[in-house]
């Protein structure tokens, strides 16, 4: 669409800046306060200038919390997306059971996130749960608070459980948005089905799909609430992501400088990321 | 290329169809000869979609049979049915090259590539497309799209038939009248089967050698252009081909005269007795205005439209539309008009009464 | 359609299964005694019990958590809609200094994570004496919603041909009565899927909600540690508890189950 130039559109977007000031800008310099000084309590900071960057650098903690955070968004995107993507492909385009598919699919997203971890807190227990009762009565030693591999696979079970339909949701979005024709066409042309996948339904779905990534990045790279119901970042520090790390750090010891500058170096990795999803993105907007 | 032969069709969009209101397809028996160009004409909604669908395979009829050179293939997948498509809307694959595009239909049938290489620019030359074969589809103006749809439909060389539905309607007007000429010398060239689906009648007269009518489900006459206006068999066809359509005056036959408002007019040959809701119909273009003979008329409203008049005016309450030359003057002694007999059609309930 | 087995429905079942399985079993547990639940292990409820329901719909302690849930997450879903219409149609009808970066400054702030907020947002809301009440809550999670309503605003406002505002101006309505009179109910279903994120998101959070209240306005996600006893956890009640935090969530989804992938894809499809 043709849009004017008019520079009093910013009074219209002037309630939006004021709120977001207020609830993002005033924080956050508080933050990068904090990042460069020191405290020996009492509310009594020191200068101490990149000291806790350099520290944190220097630390093993920051990059183990960054290397399990990288692989669990990366196991989960590469999990959720091709799932979503095939559930999308076989949900009912419309009618009764179409509504009734998307609200039972939807149940998750709404679900608070403390609930959803309490769910399969107790869905995986031996005693009480479901999953776990029936792993061991298959002979599996099924324990995710003590094995790293069972806790692993619980959390990312979970986010599959709870994370998929929001993927499915977008890429069936992105299908019903394609007019019939291209389906009759194809037949005519006598595509394989894959081929009207690769050549119809995936052009198609870019878009969505890359909002689906980048939500699914964004939103797993701040995983906190059901990871830490589930396994309280165990066994060990196994299931320890960023923001567990970073809420320990902060309201757990008070260390206020590294949590700081954690918390920096953190949002700057998301935004980093994020401008690459969005460039990407705002190009297929104006090609398509 | 194949005659299509349509035996007993009637389809409807409902499970148990009970009376003839409820299909959205009439009962139909038709050929479409090996080669000819057919344009399917009608309004939005009066079954010719549902025909086309019904050809194409993308739908099975309720009943009767369709038959490709005479064999059955009322069920067979559209794929076997070896048929071409363009739609409405232009359906390219956007992600691949124009080239690609054109090529598709043929490496799905797994042709080797020397044959596809050679059919593809023989197929781009034609739609005047080879500058740009290996540009990406994504980003073409709607009509280069609509070329090439038209020219996945043309790749294969044997296809039974090549079918339209509205190709035009997104097309720019200057271009439509580019690719509706291109599509006729390409009917010319190469002798597909076209059947070509609008509800613009100039498309369908400038495109076809028969125009099929369609209303309200049901087929009402198939005809050259110039048997659709002399001898519209239906009332609808005479309404809704001409601008503007033909007018409609209730009458008596008695003999080789109609009663009309105000007045008679004679006819030039002689009818049988005619009943039901008998009415007369005249084209504009057949009617003269006049100072002394003929009807009654009070004109109410001129309309100069360039290459000629089309006056409107008032019969005993009835509106009637005639066309008069550019050059002839209207005076205000100009109150009446006089019908041609030799273009007078009787009409008995809606469907044209053929004279003794 | 022939009797063959029907490929997509047998995934679509299996699907559903997977998602439905856990919630039966939150389900069923809260219908059980805490006897049973840690004593037998049963698919269904042996001795069907609502105790745990009456547990919590008789305790004010319980039950004050969902008013205070709701209290905050209706504010925040009323504030974030409010402010986002006119930035949204600022966004999707006009060119101005600086709105691409404004719009991407918009959206990062829906990246940044709450964990690196909660500690400073515990320390504004109680430097201004807002700390435990509903509205810190509320503003606290505008910080994300806000930005998600803009975008899906914008999104849905990008499809109304600009036209119709032209037209409107020249029949003489005021800016102000355009926008409510006539801009507003033709994008009503965007709206609708708005709200209904912003509600999404403000009732599923809990870091923040948490971090910035004590007694009187806990949520409700925050009362579910109560069950954690000396005795042990009561099982059977945070069963319910979890269930009941599940019920609004359905309830709303059923208004917007039309335009729920849509509004997913921010209006984007």
């Amino acid at each position: 669409m043709d849009k004017t130039v008019n520079n009093k559109a910013w009074f219209l977007v002037l309630p939006v800046l004021v709120l977001v000031a207020f609830s993002a800008v005033i924080p956050l310099m508080t933050v990068v306060n904090y990042s460069v000084q020191d405290t020996f309590g009492n509310n009594v900071f020191f200068w101490a200038g990149l000291d806790w960057f350099r520290d944190l650098l220097a630390s093993d903690r920051m990059w183990n919390a960054l290397g399990r955070q990288l692989a669990f968004s990366a196991i989960i995107i590469a999990i959720e997306i091709p799932l979503g993507i095939f559930v999308a492909l076989n949900m009912p385009k419309r009618g009764f059971w179409a509504s009734v598919v998307l609200v039972l699919m939807s149940l998750p997203l709404l679900i608070p996130w403390n609930v959803v971890g309490t769910i399969w807190q107790i869905f995986g227990r031996v005693d009480i749960g479901l999953l776990g009762y029936t792993l061991d009565a298959l002979g599996i030693d099924y324990n995710y608070t003590q094995n790293t591999v069972h806790a692993w696979a619980t959390v990312i079970v979970m986010d599959v459980w709870h994370w998929t339909s929001l993927v499915a949701l977008l890429a069936y979005a992105g299908l019903q948005s394609i007019p019939d024709a291209y389906y009759q066409a194809a037949k005519i042309d006598q595509a394989s089905r894959w081929k009207v996948f690769r050549y119809i339904e995936l052009p198609k779905m870019a878009g969505v799909l890359m909002i689906a990534i980048l939500l699914r990045f964004m939103d797993s790279f701040m995983i906190y609430t059901e990871p830490f119901v589930v396994t309280g970042g165990g066994p060990g520090n196994a299931t320890t992501f960023l923001s567990i790390d970073l809420v320990k750090m902060a309201l757990g010891q008070f260390d206020l400088g590294p949590a700081a500058a954690f918390s920096l170096m953190y949002f700057l990795v998301i935004l980093l990321i994020s401008w690459v999803f969005y460039t990407v993105m705002t190009n297929l907007d104006k090609r398509g | 290329m194949a005659k299509i032969t349509l035996e007993n069709l009637a389809h409807s969009y409902l499970p148990n169809p009970q009376s003839e209101d409820d299909y959205a397809l009439k009962q139909l028996d038709h050929d479409w000869d090996d080669g000819a160009a057919y344009a399917l004409l009608g309004s939005s909604g009066c079954g010719k979609s549902t025909l086309l669908n019904i050809i194409s395979g993308l739908l099975i009829p309720s009943q009767g049979r369709i038959l490709f050179d005479g064999q059955d293939v009322t069920r067979a997948p559209t794929a076997e049915r070896n048929i071409a498509q363009v739609f409405q809307f232009p359906v390219v694959y956007d992600t691949m090259t124009v080239r690609d595009n054109l090529a598709f239909p043929l490496r799905n049938r797994g042709r080797d590539e020397a044959y596809v290489a050679e059919r593809v620019n023989e197929i781009a030359r034609m739609i005047g497309m080879e500058h740009m074969l290996s540009r990406k589809a994504q980003g073409l103006t709607a009509d280069a799209k609509q070329k090439i749809s038209l020219g996945r439909g043309m790749v294969r060389k044997d296809v039974n038939a090549l079918l339209f539905d509205e190709p035009l309607t997104v097309i720019d007007p200057h271009m439509k009248w580019e690719l509706r000429t291109q599509l006729k010398k390409l009917h010319h060239d190469f002798g597909h089967t076209m059947i070509y689906v609008t509800h613009d009648q100039t498309e369908a007269l400038t495109f076809a050698d028969k125009v099929v009518v369609m209303y309200d489900g049901r087929v009402v006459q198939i005809g050259t252009p110039e048997e659709l206006f002399e001898r519209p068999e239906h009332t609808f066809v005479g309404y809704f081909i001409g601008s503007p359509g033909m007018n409609l005056l209730p009458a008596k036959i008695d003999g080789r005269q109609a009663l009309v408002p105000g007045g008679t007019t004679p006819l030039v040959q002689g009818y049988g007795p005619v009943s039901g809701n008998v009415q007369l119909g005249i084209r504009p273009e057949h009617i003269r205005l006049s100072s002394d003979q003929g009807l009654p008329v009070t004109i109410r409203r001129i309309e100069d439209v360039g290459r000629h008049k089309i006056i409107r005016a008032d019969l005993m309450g009835h509106e009637i539309n005639i066309i008069a030359p550019e050059d002839q003057p209207i005076g205000p002694d100009m109150t009446r008009a006089v019908f041609d007999p030799a273009h007078v059609n009787i009409y008995a309930d809606d469907w044209r009464v053929a004279p003794l | 359609m022939g009797k063959r087995i029907n490929g997509s429905a047998v995934v679509m079942i299996l699907y559903l299964m997977f998602l439905m399985l856990p919630i039966y079993w939150l389900i069923n547990m809260s219908l059980k005694t805490n006897a049973e639940i840690t004593g037998t292990f049963s698919l269904w409820p042996q001795n069907l019990t609502f105790a745990n329901y009456a547990t919590i719909l008789t305790d004010p302690a319980w039950y004050m958590g969902y008013v205070n849930s709701l209290i905050y997450v209706v504010m925040n879903t009323v504030i974030s809609v409010a402010v986002a219409l006119p930035a949204a149609y600022a966004f999707s009808r006009y060119h101005f200094m600086g709105d691409k970066h404004l719009f991407f400054w918009l959206l990062t702030n829906r990246m940044a994570p709450p964990a690196v907020f909660a500690l400073p947002f515990f320390q504004l809301y109680s430097s201004v004496g807002l700390f435990d009440t509903h509205i810190a809550v509320a503003l606290a999670h505008c910080l994300f919603n806000v930005p998600l309503a803009v975008w899906i605003l914008e999104g849905f406002m990008r499809g109304v041909p600009k036209e119709i505002d032209e037209t409107a101006y020249i029949d003489g309505y005021s800016f102000g009565r355009f926008f409510v009179k006539i801009f507003m109910p033709l994008i009503s279903s965007g709206i609708g899927v708005a709200a209904f994120f912003c509600f999404m998101f403000s009732w599923v959070e809990l870091l923040l909600s948490r971090t910035l209240t004590s007694v009187a306005a806990k949520p409700i996600a925050a009362t579910m540690t109560r069950t954690q006893g000396a005795s042990g956890v009561d099982w059977g009640v945070l069963a319910a508890a979890g269930v009941l935090t599940i019920v609004p969530g359905a309830l709303v989804i059923w208004f917007v189950r039309n335009y729920i992938a849509k509004g997913f894809a921010l209006g984007r499809v």
